[in-house]
């Protein structure tokens, strides 16, 4: 209850200070620069100068000092050693490149970043291309999408109950070794498998990210110009090579955002993997090996080493978007 | 493309068909736990989730009565009662070696000698030269017993795991973290929308490069910042975190929204007498309605699931730790125990999927005007 | 007293000079419709009288004062835009209410605005719609309301009617001009790149070409009288014909030698001076007449366009000047690929030297001698 009353007061202190933050900033800039009497035209000028930045002020202290601000720290906390009290030069990138854990980390991240977007962003496409024909496509859209609404834990947490294994003689309740039993196979202990469990982890995420992907591309797809469609129709086009050959070309800008953002998320992927193997088996990857040096190894410069590999590999995407930004502004 | 001449039916059939594959594939895996979450211990750990309709086999080991309800019957010692409660027994056995090796009907020797016979109701008679022993002998049986579906796993996790205080905490860390970034990113939408200064193509640049900063980058230095600063592992911290990493999308989904509003409308207001203030209050704050519920619920969505900064900013005490902790630490302690796993990861998601299908038509759109260009 | 003056008025974004040199003085009651090409400034014009573009040079006064500075609602103005920018997300009484809210009047008194300004445009039954529910015609007057219920000194319309079908259109038009007559000492400045309207409505027109004025006049004067080729071939439709040639006869009475050999008499008066001077003479489609007499310009007919009560001759182009029209009164059957001869009415004539026309010309010189 004290909880509850005390979320709910903050809520409220923090809600209104925002309110009465701009709006007092507002009310003091007009009286300091009133838009009447024989300087109104040089007051109002001034004022129109500054509200912008009244505006702007808690947006850009909060960017900056939660976002911009730890950029450099880490890249100074790299350059240390675990406490951060000592500088280490480049010890920190040396251990990193001859660390086996991270070369694995290294190794499974391409595979993620291979193979996460490229399946996300063709189920996405295959379902949405077949869901926008049916009549009852919109409930068929609406399943599919939700494990979107599923946190990265939860969605390990059911996932995990598909891979159970019990053991040889007994009723498997898991999923796939039920299935795969009917089919007559062995069963397995799948999280464990070297190598191929990296691919029963991405399941997850490709789970979880295909509904985005259909939900975008569906939207790209209906935008299409129905007269394309009929034309290829008249020239005797067959579904499939309408879909190939005149819808996909039309989306391709559409593709590549989707493909972009599921990279993103892929690089920062940790939930899954910390819960669902925690690293072992050969399945460690970047996020979590931040964040087993940051708690459980308890060494800043590392784990900032870490990090900033990751900040390196999104750097490109992150041009790109700010590129494809500014010809849209201008 | 449902009017054109001479569609091929067998077509739709196999779009049907594919469609109804994909949907099953995409919806089992949660079924299956929610089914699980419903179902009794022992039947979970009986039979895979997809038989939960139809009779379990549940194999366990029972003792026969002792030898304080042993009477004698001419040369015989016997003893009789009911070794189930509920079910049809299937078999027996009297040794582990062979431990199903009998019917029901039919009758089985014990290892002192002498003989047992168990019904399918579960009841036996068994007869031995000698008395019984204080304790019984073991018998192993596999009862059929009929599904048992219960509330009991999710009253458990609620009360007993610590679930409900986590929901509180989660609320806690929640409803904050999704209005404080709301409000501040409005504001600096319509600025980098409808304001002329300096420096704005900067800004927004700068915001769009935000958008993909790893927040694995931020975590040290913000927790050595927020112990700095005396916030340490407290709610202040994680809202401010949480309003900071949400901010620029916000201010992206929310500048693209109101960059699109018909300029006309504020040089209207402007007319009329409005200040920056009143236009932002009155017209574009109203006519912005479908971004902010977009980004609201996104927001929402994000702060909810999140595990990665409420382990961060947030101690692992009771009162701080949120659903997806208490489900990641049942994950590792009670790894086998998918009553409570399956219980306590609904409980976790079944806010979020309420409102994901309430608000859909705004996530959706929420989610176009972010992508599609 | 000048209710609204212009005074070498000009718009720059950084080098690129939008309009320049504007000096206007709009009386108070007046309707005056800005009209010109797109791109000639017309609506850049009007927003910076309303306070939407702020004026890089010059000055502009209303009622006598200087309001370059004055923020738009401080002006006495209102404005009707294009698309009407009604607040979507508002009745159709709280977007009139809107402005009087904001400038503080007592309840009583917006009620009262409101319900007139209903009454007038018929609106009253519609006060409690949103704008969505609103047809466009409807949408038009719930603007002009809003406009109304401010009472302001000058009314500013952007192009009001664009967005309205033809029919609307007109019966628009019809209310705008009745609204100004009950209105008789409120200023209406009107843009448009619709000549009709501009006709119909104006009672000075201001005709703006690339960034400049081109002409100021009642509409029958820009008509009747162009000041320059621009405004000859700008009013009217189709457009004045104009043929080059050669002054060979000065006077009260001038002739002119055609390039594509006619002979032209003109009531436009010239000096000895003149002779020999190259100009162009303008003739409106409407006034040119079938003749048996000397004709003006004589043609094999291209294209004939019937439209019931004239009938539209295209001729062969003779050069790179253009076509030459005529518009001949009633059905003209089959003159197609027959060889026409055209006379006009001296009085009708225009001559261009250069783009300007000689009788304002001779009018300023014949002052100043």
């Amino acid at each position: 209850m004290d909880q509850l009353m005390m979320a709910g007061g903050t809520i409220v202190v923090g809600v209104f200070g925002c309110v009465a933050y701009f709006f007092a900033a507002n009310l003091i800039l007009d009286a300091v620069y009133p838009a009447k009497g024989p300087r109104a035209g040089a007051n109002i000028s001034r004022a129109s100068a500054i509200r912008p930045w009244l505006f702007l002020l808690p947006a850009i202290l909060l960017l900056g000092i939660y976002l911009v601000y730890p950029v450099f720290v880490s890249i100074w906390l790299s350059l240390r050693d675990a406490s951060g009290e000592e500088f280490v030069g480049l010890a920190n990138y040396e251990w990193l490149v001859n660390d086996s854990k991270f070369r694995e980390s290294i190794r499974n991240n391409f595979l993620w970043l291979l193979v996460v977007p490229a399946a996300s962003t063709f189920f996405g496409l295959v379902a949405a291309a077949l869901t926008d024909r049916i009549r009852w496509g919109n409930l068929a859209k609406a399943l599919i999408f939700m494990p979107m609404a599923i946190s990265f834990v939860g969605a390990s947490v059911i996932w995990k109950f598909i891979y159970d294994y019990r053991g040889e003689g007994r009723e498997e309740i898991g999923l796939l070794n039920a299935v795969i039993e009917a089919l007559g196979g062995t069963e397995q202990t799948w999280l464990a498998i070297p190598f191929w469990n990296n691919f029963f982890l991405m399941a997850v995420l490709i789970w979880i990210q295909t509904g985005f992907a259909m939900v975008i591309l569906s939207a790209a797809l209906r935008g299409i110009p129905e007269e394309t469609v009929e034309a290829a129709v008249l020239d005797g086009a067959s579904p499939l090579q309408i879909f190939l050959r005149i819808k996909v070309p039309q989306i391709w800008g559409t593709i590549a955002v989707v493909w972009t953002t599921i990279t993103i998320l892929v690089l920062k992927v940790f939930d899954i993997v910390l819960a669902m193997t925690n690293g072992q088996w050969g399945t460690q990857v970047l996020a979590n090996l931040m964040f087993d040096w940051m708690f459980r190894g308890n060494d800043a410069g590392r784990a900032s080493a870490v990090a900033l590999v990751i900040m390196v590999l999104v750097t490109p995407i992150m041009i790109w978007n700010i590129a494809n930004a500014r010809k849209e502004t201008r | 493309m449902d009017n054109i001449a001479g569609t091929r039916s067998s077509l739709v059939w196999a779009v049907h068909l594919a469609v109804l594959a994909l949907v099953l594939l995409w919806t089992l895996p949660t079924v299956g736990l929610l089914v699980s979450s419903f179902r009794d211990r022992d039947q979970i750990a009986a039979t895979g989730w997809w038989a939960a309709l139809f009779p379990a086999e549940e194999r366990m080991v029972v003792r026969l009565a002792g030898a304080g309800e042993q009477r004698q019957e001419g040369d015989l010692w016997v003893v009789e009662g009911d070794l189930i409660e509920e079910g049809t027994l299937n078999r027996f056995g009297t040794s582990a070696r062979a431990p199903f090796a009998h019917a029901a009907g039919e009758t089985g020797e014990l290892a002192n000698g002498g003989r047992v016979k168990v019904e399918a109701d579960g009841s036996y008679r068994a007869e031995a030269a000698q008395p019984f022993g204080e304790r019984g002998p073991r018998l192993f049986v596999a009862v059929d017993t009929a599904p048992r579906f219960t509330t009991a796993n999710y009253e458990r996790v609620l009360f007993a795991e610590g679930i409900g205080r986590a929901f509180l905490n989660t609320m806690t860390v929640t409803i904050p973290a999704t209005i404080i970034p709301i409000l501040v990113a409005a504001f600096a939408a319509y600025a980098l929308a409808w304001m002329e200064f300096p420096g704005r193509a900067l800004l927004i640049a700068a915001v769009v490069g935000l958008l993909v900063v790893p927040l694995q980058l931020a975590l040290i230095p913000l927790l050595q910042l927020h112990n700095a600063v005396g916030i340490g592992k407290d709610y202040l911290g994680i809202w401010l975190a949480h309003s900071a990493f949400g901010l620029p999308l916000a201010i992206y989904l929310l500048r693209n929204y109101m960059v699109g509003l018909p300029r006309e409308i504020i040089e209207s207001a402007r007319v009329d007498g409005a200040t920056d203030f009143q236009i932002f209050v009155k017209i574009i704050l109203p006519l912005s309605f479908p971004a902010l519920a977009s980004f609201a619920i996104f927001q929402f969505l994000w702060t909810w699931n999140d595990l990665l900064v409420a382990t961060v900013f947030l101690s692992n005490t009771p009162e701080q730790l949120v659903m997806t902790g208490v489900l990641r630490e049942l994950l590792g302690s009670r790894g086998g125990d998918w009553e409570i796993l399956a219980a306590s990861a609904f409980v976790s998601i079944a806010v979020p999927i309420v409102v994901f299908f309430a608000m859909q038509r705004y996530l959706v759109r929420g989610l176009l005007a972010g992508s599609v260009k | 007293m000048a209710d609204l003056k212009l005074t070498g008025v000009e718009k720059a974004y950084g080098e690129v000079r939008v309009l320049r040199d504007i000096d206007l003085t709009i009386e108070k009651g007046e309707l005056i419709v800005f009209v010109g090409p797109s791109g000639c400034g017309k609506s850049t014009l009007l927003r910076m009288i309303a306070g939407l573009e702020r004026i890089t040079g010059g000055t502009l006064e209303i009622d006598g004062q200087v309001v370059n500075d004055v923020p738009p609602a401080q002006r006495g103005i209102a404005m009707v835009f294009q698309s009407y920018a009604l607040y979507p997300h508002m009745t159709v009484r709280q977007n009139m209410e809107f402005a009087l809210n904001i400038a503080g009047k007592s309840k009583a008194e917006i009620a009262r605005a409101v319900e007139n300004a209903a009454r007038i445009l018929q609106l009253t039954p519609y006060l409690d719609r949103l704008p969505r529910a609103l047809s466009g015609g409807q949408r038009q007057r719930v603007a002009i309301g809003r406009a109304i219920v401010r009472d302001p000194k000058v009314y500013l319309f952007d192009e009001p009617l664009s967005n309205l079908d033809a029919a609307l259109r007109v019966a628009t038009r019809i209310e705008i001009a009745q609204l100004k007559e009950k209105m008789p000492d409120r200023t209406m400045i009107y843009v448009t790149h619709d000549q009709v309207e501009a006709m119909t409505l104006a009672s000075r027109i201001v005709v703006l070409e690339g960034g400049g004025i081109s002409q100021v006049g009642t509409p029958l004067e820009l008509y009747t009288r162009p000041q320059n080729a621009f405004v000859a071939r700008f009013i009217g439709s189709p457009a004045m014909n104009l043929l080059p040639g050669e002054i060979v006869e000065t006077g009260p009475e001038t002739v002119v030698r055609l390039d594509s050999g006619g002979v032209a008499r003109t009531a436009i008066p010239t000096g000895p001076e003149d002779l020999g001077l190259l100009v162009d003479l303008g003739v409106r489609p409407e006034d040119l007449v079938e003749t048996d007499g000397p004709a003006l310009y004589e043609g094999e007919v291209e294209i004939t366009e019937a439209l019931g009560e004239v009938t539209l001759l295209y001729f062969v182009p003779r050069d790179e000047e253009g076509q030459v029209v005529a518009k001949l009164p009633g059905i003209q059957a089959d003159l197609r690929h027959r060889t026409v001869r055209l006379g006009a009415d001296p009085a009708r004539l225009h001559l261009f030297h250069e783009g300007q026309s000689l009788l304002y010309r001779d009018r300023t010189e014949l002052a100043r001698a």
